[in-house]
């Protein structure tokens, strides 16, 4: 269980996360939504100790991980994936899903065997053929086409086995199709998985259709959280974050 | 055992079996290619043939070990000369003052290196790109002064005068030249031997990974900072190996071991030899080498012509001579973005 204690980040004046406090239930899938400047990449930045709070709690299964740096927190078992798609240009996919393999079972710095370790290729494989990028094994990342470079974005988040996959808008930069498909690949996994999923996204189409739990953000605050029909007739969230215009829209 | 086990357990067997081939293979390669250089005076007796080929020793590994830090690890070091310098000066000094046997001095050497570059990688691997460039160019301008202005223990700008004492051991006589060729090939090969199974280790591909996008390495687990420092004690190591050869070869030291020219030296060679390939740095210092000594033969004006090469490798070409090689080669194979 991820539970989120009082947490707290300021720039200069400004409170990016301000007093947040959430529990994410072991195998649950939640959406964080929020407009622009809401603190939503703050929060996980926060999470996966990209930035250091300045108060506040992360507690994995009552462990506090506040303030620890990305790789404790990762061999912790939070793993993470990013808007733009964060690979390694030069390695092909497979080299990718090994290496990363390697540095979860602590042989990253291992030198006097050859890469890549024998005991790595059967994880590796089974990352790929979950994100459906066995087949595309030997190409380089850089030459991936933006859909496949965001699946290899969280495919090097769940080949290192996470109990908590955080993904930063899974679908930027995507064509409607190619969201659908994306997000479809997220349910399937997170239903496949077991793993506790927690993804930010901005279509709110796909957010109501797919999430069971929704948090909404604003100004670094928790607007709301709850079931997609009750943050659909939530007023503050309507007007803070839909807007009046979609409003009889998305209370249709 | 279910089928699905025993199929991944004979998977398992195949690949290790498949990395001892390749070890076997890269051992069989390195010693054919020492057994080749060792006869290479049998053939041809010019003793020019014989010098050059220690001074390619003498660079090559230098180079080599500066493209594990450009090329593999996307750490560009201005300063890697010091630790070419620190080995010449170490082991020289050593040689002098202490009269220890030759490996024991070899190996005293190598130790100091490993903690002055401990302790200097410590502070330069946390800054990143220019700022690591110039710090490191900074702690080479500092070994520098320090080699002129202790004059008594180094000479100053004289370098170690008087001729560094090679007494003979297990038989090998360091002051003659075939002896000295031959330990300079053994030192060399052994030398690429280690650092092309440390490209191709677990960390090689850890240090790819840091080159091609850290904060991503950080976030898989990796201690980015652990994998630079290790990286750059083992690159300090060969250089440093580099220039124990090269104050064999001249019996002595000179505080251009240690300026900035050579690192500079060291960047140009890889550029011309190409970063993308393990041995492009050897290549470019083969035809560095070649190139400054023809041209140092027929004109005063060698920087000149140098620089005008540089140019136009850095201008116009903009990669050097073995990425075209590997490029040329995977066209041939297939153009089709798949590496293998």
């Amino acid at each position: 269980m991820l539970e989120i204690r009082s947490l707290s980040k300021s720039f200069g004046g400004v409170k990016a996360t301000d007093n947040v406090t959430l529990d994410f239930a072991d195998g649950s899938l939640t959406a964080v939504i929020g407009p622009n400047g809401a603190g939503k990449s703050t929060f996980f930045n926060l999470i996966t100790g990209a930035l250091t709070p300045d108060a506040g709690q992360i507690l994995l299964n009552g462990l506090d991980l506040a303030g620890r740096t990305p790789p404790e927190i990762v061999r912790h078992g939070i793993g993470r994936a990013f808007q733009v798609a964060s690979i390694f240009p030069s390695l092909t996919v497979q080299e990718t899903m090994l290496a990363a393999v390697c540095a979860d079972q602590r042989k990253a710095s291992v030198l006097h065997r050859r890469f890549p370790l024998a005991e790595t290729r059967d994880r590796a494989e089974h990352a790929m053929e979950l994100l459906g990028l066995a087949n595309k094994r030997n190409r380089t990342a850089a030459t991936l086409s933006h859909g496949d470079q965001k699946l290899l974005d969280i495919a090097l988040a769940l080949v290192l086995d996470p109990k908590v996959l955080l993904l930063d808008e899974p679908t930027a930069g995507m064509g409607t199709e190619e969201r659908w498909r994306m997000i479809e690949k997220v349910r399937e996994l997170w239903e496949t998985q077991k793993i506790t999923v927690v993804f930010i996204e901005h279509d709110m189409d796909i957010v109501f259709k797919i999430a069971p739990e929704i948090v909404v953000l604003c100004y670094g605050r928790i607007l709301a959280t709850g079931k997609p029909d009750a943050i659909r007739r939530n007023e503050a969230v309507i007007e803070a974050y839909l807007g009046t215009e979609h409003h009889a829209g998305i209370t249709v | 055992m279910t089928e699905l086990q025993a199929e991944q357990g004979a998977q398992a067997l195949e690949v290790s079996h498949e990395a001892k081939t390749r070890r076997n293979r890269d051992a069989l390669i390195a010693l054919a290619v020492f057994v080749l250089l060792a006869l290479l005076p049998a053939v041809f007796s010019s003793k020019l043939l014989l010098d050059f080929v220690i001074r390619c020793a003498a660079y090559g590994l230098f180079a080599t070990s500066l493209n594990l830090l450009v090329g593999y690890t996307g750490l560009i070091s201005f300063g890697h000369g010091m630790f070419f310098g620190l080995g010449a000066y170490g082991f020289g000094l050593m040689m002098q003052k202490t009269g220890v046997p030759v490996p024991v001095a070899f190996v005293a050497t190598l130790a100091i290196t490993f903690v002055v570059a401990l302790v200097i990688g410590a502070i330069c691997v946390r800054l990143k790109e220019i700022y690591f460039a110039f710090v490191t160019l900074a702690f080479q301008m500092l070994i520098h002064s320090t080699i002129l202005s202790w004059v008594s223990l180094t000479g100053g700008d004289q370098g170690l005068r008087g001729g560094i004492p090679r007494p003979p051991f297990l038989g090998i006589d360091l002051s003659n030249q075939l002896h000295l060729y031959v330990a300079s090939c053994a030192l060399l090969v052994i030398g690429l031997f280690l650092m092309h199974r440390i490209a191709q280790s677990p960390f090689g591909y850890t240090l790819r990974m840091i080159r091609d996008n850290a904060t991503r390495a950080s976030f898989i687990g990796i201690d980015v900072w652990r994998a630079k420092l290790t990286i750059f004690v083992l690159a300090a190591l060969f250089a440093s190996t580099g220039g124990i050869i090269m104050a064999l070869f001249v019996s002595g030291a000179y505080p251009e071991f240690a300026y900035w020219t050579i690192s500079g030296e060291g960047i140009f060679i890889n550029m011309l030899g190409g970063v993308t390939t393990f041995l492009g740095p050897m290549v470019g210092t083969v035809l560095l080498l070649i190139l400054n000594d023809t041209v140092t033969r027929l004109t005063d004006y060698h920087g000149l012509v140098l620089g005008i090469v540089i140019l136009f490798f850095a201008i116009g070409l903009r990669k050097g001579l073995m990425d075209f090689v590997v490029e040329w080669y995977a066209q041939r194979r297939n153009g089709d973005g798949e590496r293998r």
